[in-house]
């Protein structure tokens, strides 16, 4: 392990992610990790890595950094202005940089979450077998917190790349997201009003954070007799909860149980795509049936296999 | 038992509705039942007051397999209490500067300090579920006379280990957090250690008895567990 960076500016909520600790939800400790596997995975991949390796995920608006040692990074994710000592870089490949020489990632120009991942990993504070950020427990990562400036940020070491990888083709993230959603858990208090949710574009609103993207829309109602609460279960990201007032919270990462009712799920494979859509953008809910669901995230992490082998001619 | 869907990978397995330590003991008994299958396809079992979550790998088991096994574990699943249950004592001290709203309660109740200290510390606690925070156990059987509701105003940081009562629900912060729960008490002990074998002293299906202590032996517990 070793010093690989400086943050000389952060960006509002940069947090050190990996797949996260999804074995010790029984223990109400949430699963974490990147929000976009997709970036996340490519990013890592780009430099040599494991796709368990950690990233740092930066929303919105990206941090300046200096490099401390010779090392591979990469960036993807939502497209930033990224400049290495103020000249222009595409993102989606590896770059090898020098001791001395300054990132800096502007404000995002398209999607949400930019991935930086670097040779070997960040390194950080491993916690249950992940070092992913959990900013709600305080643990994890960078002391469970977000990245300020003044912080060092380490790596694992390895080997440097013996060429360069980039990603043939530049993900685009589109202005409302489409999601495929299996309906319920809850689903059956809702069946006089679902066509004023299914289809309806809804409004990420900026009260949104790890733990759930919040939408603004029409108010979603429940059937009569049907109850605002429930007595508190487990929850999973991607449930729809339906809060009193009807306005729909999306469940992310960073919860392990819930006590409202949630009309549908959106399947595993469009999670990235909800957590690419900034603030302002839309979302809408396509409802898909329980096996149509499995069958696109069943293709969706081939994909993602296919991915991997591209890249790095081998299999995840 | 009623299978619900939550999304391609989770489902919620219902097996009847309140808070009922019966239907909780099922509940626990199913999920010791499943996680005891070791089907590699399951890959977590949360269980919760009168539902359990199963996730698992669609890509491993078939619609089919999944309802075989949650049906051939739900008939074997009994409303007896886990025979590993147990009674996990935490002391608490009451009062003071550990239990800033303790004379809140008090008033609200119309009860004297020390008769809520008793109240609190007389039932043996149910722990219905693990989950919110690491550590946290939602709790039945808080006598309700002393039932107070929320703050008003939510505190930026409660300490880890505080104690205490909202509406109906009595529980222990596991670690430091903003709360608006009405704070009693503290204990001393450490409730969650991420690196601990098991990190958290208790599971769903055991009871909670609260331990008064004095300020002397909160300072000497906390020494011995190096906080």
């Amino acid at each position: 392990m070793r010093a690989a960076m400086r943050v000389l500016r952060a960006g509002p909520a940069a947090t050190i992610q990996d797949l996260g600790r999804p074995q010790a939800r029984h223990l109400g400790v949430p699963p974490s990790g990147a929000l976009d596997d997709y970036a996340h995975k490519v990013a890592n991949w780009l430099v040599g890595n494991r796709a368990a390796c950690a990233t740092l995920e930066m929303p919105l608006l990206g941090p300046e950094i200096e490099v401390l040692v010779e090392t591979d990074i990469a960036v993807t994710g939502a497209q930033m202005e990224l400049r290495i000592n103020g000249a222009e870089h595409r993102q989606w490949q590896s770059i090898r940089v020098y001791p001395g020489d300054v990132l800096d990632l502007g404000g995002v120009l398209n999607g949400c979450l930019s991935y930086l991942a670097v040779s070997g990993g960040f390194a950080g504070d491993r916690v249950m077998s992940s070092r992913s950020t959990y900013l709600g427990g305080r643990f994890g990562g960078l002391e469970g917190r977000p990245v300020r400036a003044g912080d060092i940020l380490t790596q694992q070491t390895q080997p440097l790349l013996s060429s360069g990888r980039r990603l043939p083709w530049v993900p685009v993230y589109p202005d409302t997201a489409v999601l495929r959603t299996v309906a319920g858990p809850h689903d059956h208090w809702f069946q006089k009003h679902e066509a004023d949710f299914w289809g309806t574009v809804f409004t990420v609103s900026p009260q949104s954070n790890r733990m759930g993207y919040r939408l603004l829309g029409p108010a979603i109602e429940r059937d009569d007799g049907a109850p605002a609460s429930i007595i508190s279960e487990p929850v999973v990201a991607g449930n729809i909860q339906i809060p009193a007032e009807g306005q729909p919270i999306v469940v992310l990462g960073e919860q392990t149980m819930g006590g409202y009712t949630s009309i549908g799920t959106v399947i595993s494979a469009d999670l990235w795509r909800l957590a690419q859509v900034q603030p302002g953008g839309g979302v809408v809910f396509v409802q898909v049936s329980l096996s149509q669901g499995q069958r696109i995230s069943r293709r969706w992490r081939s994909f993602l296999e296919d991915c991997c082998q591209l890249l790095t001619g081998d299999s995840p | 038992m009623q299978i619900r869907l939550s999304g391609d990978r989770m489902l919620i397995v219902e097996l009847g509705d309140g808070i009922d330590p019966a239907l909780n003991d099922r509940v626990q008994s199913l999920a010791v039942l499943i996680r005891a299958a070791e089907h590699p396809a399951v890959e977590a079992v949360v269980p919760s007051y009168r539902t359990l979550a199963l996730y698992y790998d669609p890509e491993r088991i078939t619609w089919k397999e999944l309802t075989d096994l949650l049906f051939s574990c739900e008939r074997r699943a009994t409303t007896k209490k886990r025979p590993d249950s147990r009674v996990v004592e935490i002391p608490v001290c009451y009062g003071g500067a550990f239990g800033p709203d303790l004379g809140t309660v008090a008033a609200c109740a119309g009860l004297g300090m020390e008769e809520v200290i008793r109240l609190h510390c007389t039932p043996l606690y149910r722990i219905y579920a693990l989950g919110f925070a690491p550590g946290f156990c939602y709790l039945g059987g808080l006598d309700p006379r002393i039932h107070t509701p929320r703050l008003t105003a939510p505190r930026v940081l409660v300490p880890a280990g505080s104690v205490g009562i909202a509406g109906a629900q009595t529980g222990v912060y596991p670690l430091p957090s903003p709360g608006g729960w009405q704070l009693i008490g503290r204990t001393p002990l450490q409730l969650f250690v991420p690196d601990r074998s098991p990190p958290v002293p208790y599971r769903p299906g055991d009871t909670i008895r609260f331990l008064p202590i004095s300020a002397e032996e909160f300072a000497r517990l906390s020494t011995e567990q190096g906080r």
